[in-house]
């Protein structure tokens, strides 16, 4: 990994069918910074998040990753992100753990069956590691999902929604997951209609209208 | 720290995910199996049992009923995966996609297709196949199905997400298995009339190369398309 990775989109613009959502859009963002996407319903928050993963070509600009181009890094950059979007993609049928290994493996991490468990009992799902996620409710679904920043080792996450369906103490735990990451030199950019402050970081805000 | 998966790895990976995925969901295979045998079966209801008859069809009713079955699966290659989200990141991957989606190929042909050349032997005895005809038909079905799943995957990629994609992908799918279907049956028909079949299956056995040149790499541009 860099010594200090840095994110920057450049006269960024991306359009959904043929309709314009944002254009013009630059922005930098360094080791250790956190970055909330804010805008109305429809106004793009998860085109750009889905513009900087590549899924959504944009029109216009580009988006680079420690001065080079994301095309040019191609699969190294996905190595460098951890992206979570709407949906949670874990599978009903597998149990918590057998999810997280499984994504963790193909990330490239190979994980042992303990730091699985540990990362998964951090995010509150003791006693819950070995059932079929089908049997778990929504909050605890998420939290599965969200075990996997726990053990990918990225530089910059990028998260859609974090905190859908979380309760109080999940959200506290994401709030003190988010500052451990920026303090260890990574960085954050999230869209959440809920509030989310991390202690001793000053939250950047990206409006899109 | 950064650990990369190796190409193998990723196969191995995908492969091992999809296979203990069907293991949970058992019924997805069965139905694949079951549609197979019973479609088969039906025909010496249908056009009468006489074993002379019989003989002669086996080889194109067996090749007609596996391409059928193998149809049946083929809309759930990706959308299973693409609806709880698991696509995506299957598309973050720091590997190249292509191998990835031949784990995918490889895994579904073994759900869907390895079972069909399995149990095809059987049906052949209920068609009264002499042994060699037997033995030709299931090389002929080891070749062919990979490329159906191939084939296959190229064509469930286009229609991920789209409304009515399952019978779409049956459309799109079987004319294009066609040569598949004519040098199959044929390298079966061949054989029963005691010519050699080394031709139609040296034709399926380049079929199968072609394909898994290519087809990983179109059905992977496929997905990124579908995926927009």
């Amino acid at each position: 990994m860099q010594a200090s990775p840095k994110l920057e989109v450049i006269d960024l613009a991306c359009e959904r069918g043929d309709h314009r959502l944002f254009s013009g859009l630059s922005f930098t963002l360094s080791g250790g910074e956190l970055m909330q996407v804010q805008g109305e319903n429809g106004k793009g928050k998860t085109t750009l998040l889905r513009a900087l993963c590549g899924f959504v070509q944009p029109v216009a600009g580009a988006v680079h990753w420690c001065g080079r181009n994301v095309e040019e890094w191609d699969e190294d950059f996905h190595a460098q992100t951890c992206y979570l979007g709407h949906l949670n993609a874990i599978k009903d049928e597998l149990s918590a753990l057998e999810n997280l290994l499984l994504t963790a493996g193909l990330a490239g991490v190979k994980l042992t069956e303990k730091t699985a468990l540990d990362a998964l009992r951090r995010m509150g799902l003791r006693r819950r590691e070995y059932l079929p996620v089908r049997v778990l409710s929504q909050g605890q679904r998420r939290r599965v999902a969200l075990s996997r920043l726990l053990v990918v080792d990225a530089a910059l996450w990028i998260l859609d929604e974090p905190l859908t369906a979380l309760d109080v103490g999940a959200v506290d735990l994401m709030q003190e997951l988010i500052g451990e990451h920026l303090s260890n030199g990574g960085m954050t950019i999230f869209t959440t209609h809920q509030p989310l402050h991390v202690a001793g970081i000053e939250t950047r805000e990206l409006l899109l209208s | 720290m950064m650990s990369r998966l190796t190409v193998f790895g990723l196969l191995g990976l995908v492969i091992k995910r999809d296979l203990l995925l069907a293991m949970r969901r058992r019924a997805d295979v069965l139905t694949t199996l079951i549609f197979f045998v019973m479609v088969v079966s039906l025909f010496p209801l249908g056009v009468g049992p006489e074993p002379d008859m019989l003989r002669k069809m086996a080889g194109g009713v067996l090749w007609v009923a596996a391409l059928l079955a193998s149809m049946l699966s083929l809309p759930r290659m990706f959308s299973a995966d693409h609806i709880d989200g698991t696509l995506e990141q299957m598309m973050l991957v720091p590997q190249s996609l292509t191998v990835m989606v031949l784990g995918k190929i490889v895994a579904h042909w073994m759900l869907s297709g390895l079972p069909l050349v399995l149990i095809a032997p059987v049906l052949g005895l209920q068609f009264d196949m002499p042994a060699d005809a037997i033995g030709v038909l299931m090389l002929a079905l080891l070749l062919g199905t990979p490329v159906l799943s191939m084939i296959g995957a190229v064509g469930a990629a286009l229609t991920l997400g789209l409304r009515g994609g399952g019978v779409l992908v049956s459309l799109l799918v079987l004319p294009l298995t066609i040569p598949v279907l004519i040098f199959g049956a044929g390298a079966v028909e061949a054989v029963s009339g005691g010519m050699d079949a080394a031709s139609n299956l040296s034709l399926l056995g380049a079929f199968l190369l072609f394909a898994l040149v290519f087809s990983p790499f179109v059905a992977a541009q496929a997905l990124r398309i579908s995926m927009e």
